[in-house]
């Protein structure tokens, strides 16, 4: 008897498989150990905008990431913990000096002006809204510090407080608002100096899962509202896509790769992003439609390339079988063993080891027919249609 | 003791070699205080109290004392955020020089301080001879030797309230447009009041009992230099009555300022 299951289809939020796309008209990506960046999809703006080049060394940490954006650019800096993103946010406020580099602000240089001088907005990760202020009052701060009388500067947090739907919130104190009301008094804070950079750090990570889709959705408009640049970071895939116009991806302090989150999503190009984004993703050499990976067995893919490549699949185009299928073809078939599974959504993802390390989802009732347990073998095949390859 | 009533559920009891000693230690604390009530001349107090020597002393204690602190707070304060939130070559050295008046004799420190501001110090000759300043033994050098016992306890209470407060909150001021010092001012000052207010009555209640240095450099004048411990020290010599009703005032001081200290910042610290 042949077990046969076959993932049922139902993309999870974190899966974009591209099927069949043709490998033209990606996003521009940078090659894993080459930051050096050249030309955003953007166009550089030499007037306008951002261009920076942040160089920060911290003993055995080394932060060289480049960065530009036009005005009314979202870019999301999407990395793993670690990877530097907030040390880069701390160079473009000011708070940590460069070591090498350069920052430019609308043509202006940045370098070396102080982080009290610099027309640059942050919104902290846990807000730090002064909590001996009310809301008003710390929306008021930065008008009030920039020059403007107490009246002027109370009457201009009064309007932002408006505006971020908190009018009957103004007298209260910090410790009184919700997480989300605290979001957007420290987004009002952070706008009410009119910056030409906003900065955002994990802009949603303090918040609980329910309050996060909500003041997503209004950061997202408050986003495209705001016509200087802003650059948030966050460790979050789903708040990257959402709120930004392109990823930046940065690991180990390097940017591995950029682009619109679309192209990043069906693209990707380390582990990491194919992790987030919910792909299994090999490196090998393609001759024709036959790609050796690296590591391993070969892929047979319906893309014609030859060279460095990249070959990626999502979950759900893997089926396994219990035993070796008859008739089928040697092609795309792998035999495996369980190394884990756990429950992904509404279906089981297994991890899997042996010719071919995948990851492979499918449904509860197929995971029981073939009696899945760590240990067991299986056969994992993936049809060519459903893999995707583009060059590295 | 312990086998008498064993407490509920018997895992609680308190271990005979930890209490006896504890008891004793709290004996021997409370035991001169209740000494100190069961002597006082109750029937002659009212008489004692409102004395004019009495009064004369209480007022310069308290004055010379918030004094003090006003002038421990105006340096203590600046010198505490040095020691917090810079970093220069030395700093653990001069935060130890800070905290050496918290261990030194008093008596050490007013012989140091007549040897700096004395009327031929290293410092006072010039003040004498340019300005027509003299400090020893006047009510300015009270507060001065007090400041000098006090002011310690007030800067490793503020250095302690900061180095636990949140220096991204300072970042985040200046973020939006402060310069550092705004951002204290507006910001790291109105965060650590509870910590500046508790170092101030520390500082306060040390002033108030400030003995050996005052009498050291200030000497023992009543009505200029004469504070309510000297007052007392020298009562004690010839009138035993007046000196235990001296005493009697100073604790009701002590008490009151713990009282308030518990209530209002103990809580917050």
């Amino acid at each position: 008897m042949t077990g046969r299951a076959k993932a049922s289809g139902g993309p999870d939020e974190g899966d974009m498989n591209d099927t069949g796309g043709p490998a033209t008209g990606a996003g521009r990506t940078v090659p894993a150990r080459e930051p050096a960046v050249t030309e955003p999809p953007g166009g550089r703006c030499p007037d306008g905008g951002l261009d920076a080049r942040l160089v920060v060394d911290r003993g055995t940490f080394r932060l060289d990431v480049t960065l530009t954006a036009a005005p009314g650019d979202v870019v999301a800096l999407l990395g793993p913990n670690g990877a530097g993103k907030t040390t880069a946010l701390r160079a473009l406020a000011g708070l940590v000096p460069l070591g090498g580099g350069h920052l430019r602000l609308d043509g202006t240089d940045l370098d070396r002006t102080p982080p009290e001088s610099r027309p640059v907005g942050v919104v902290f990760q846990d807000y730090l809204l002064f909590p001996h202020l009310s809301a008003l009052d710390n929306v008021a701060f930065g008008p009030r510090c920039r020059g403007a009388s107490k009246a002027q500067a109370r009457a201009l947090a009064a309007g932002w407080l408006d505006r971020m739907g908190l009018a009957e919130h103004a007298g209260a104190k910090p410790r009184r608002l919700s997480g989300g009301q605290a979001q957007r008094v420290a987004l009002a804070r952070a706008l009410a100096t009119h910056p030409r950079l906003l900065l955002l750090d994990e802009p949603l990570a303090a918040l609980d899962a329910r309050t996060r889709l909500e003041v997503r959705a209004q950061l997202r408009r408050h986003l495209a509202e705001f016509e200087a640049v802003a650059v948030l970071v966050t460790h979050d895939p789903l708040d990257a896509m959402v709120l930004a116009d392109r990823l930046v991806v940065v690991e180990h302090g390097r940017v591995v790769q950029e682009g619109a989150p679309g192209d990043i999503a069906r693209r990707p190009r380390t582990d990491y992003i194919a992790r987030l984004v919910g792909l299994n993703l090999y490196r090998g050499h393609a001759d024709g439609h036959t790609v050796r990976l690296d590591a391993g067995p070969a892929i047979t893919t319906t893309e014609n390339l030859s060279g460095a490549v990249f070959v990626a699949f999502p979950p759900s185009a893997v089926t396994l079988y219990g035993e070796r299928p008859e008739g089928a073809s040697a092609r795309n078939l792998w035999r495996c063993e369980v190394a884990g599974l756990e429950p992904h959504g509404d279906q089981i993802r297994a991890d899997l080891t042996g010719e071919l390390p995948l990851a492979a989802d499918l449904t509860t009732v197929a995971a029981a027919e073939l009696g899945l347990h760590p240990g067991a073998p299986v056969w994992a095949t993936v049809k060519a249609t459903q893999t995707h390859a583009y060059p590295a | 003791m312990s086998k008498h009533g064993p407490r509920r559920s018997g895992a609680r009891t308190v271990p005979v070699p930890l209490l006896v000693p504890a008891l004793a230690g709290l004996a021997f604390l409370l035991l001169p205080l209740v000494a100190l009530l069961v002597r006082a001349p109750w029937r002659d107090l009212p008489d004692q109290l409102t004395s004019p020597e009495v009064w004369q002393a209480l007022r310069l204690s308290l004055l010379c004392a918030t004094s003090a602190t006003v002038l421990s707070l105006v340096v203590g304060v600046p010198l505490a955020w040095l020691l917090a939130r810079t970093e220069f070559p030395g700093r653990g050295f001069v935060r130890a020089l800070v905290t050496l008046p918290l261990v030194l004799p008093p008596v050490v420190g007013g012989v140091a301080l007549l040897l700096a501001f004395g009327r031929n110090g290293v410092v006072g000759q010039w003040l004498d001879a340019w300005f027509g300043i003299t400090l020893p033994f006047t009510t300015t050098g009270v507060v001065l030797a007090e400041t000098f016992v006090a002011m310690p306890f007030l800067v490793i209470s503020v250095e302690g309230t900061l180095r636990a407060a949140d220096p991204r909150f300072e970042e985040a001021a200046t973020t939006l447009g402060a310069s550092r010092f705004t951002a204290f001012r507006r910001v790291t000052l109105p965060l650590i009041a509870p910590g500046i207010a508790a170092g101030a009555v520390l500082a306060w209640a040390r002033a108030l009992g400030e003995f050996g240095a005052t009498i050291t450099f200030a000497g023992n004048f009543p009505g200029r230099t004469q504070t309510m411990p000297l007052a007392v020290y020298l009562a004690l010599q010839n009138d035993p009555a007046a000196a235990i009703a001296l005493s009697l005032v100073l604790l009701a001081v002590s008490i009151a300022v713990l009282a308030g200290l518990r209530d209002r910042w103990m809580r917050a610290s």
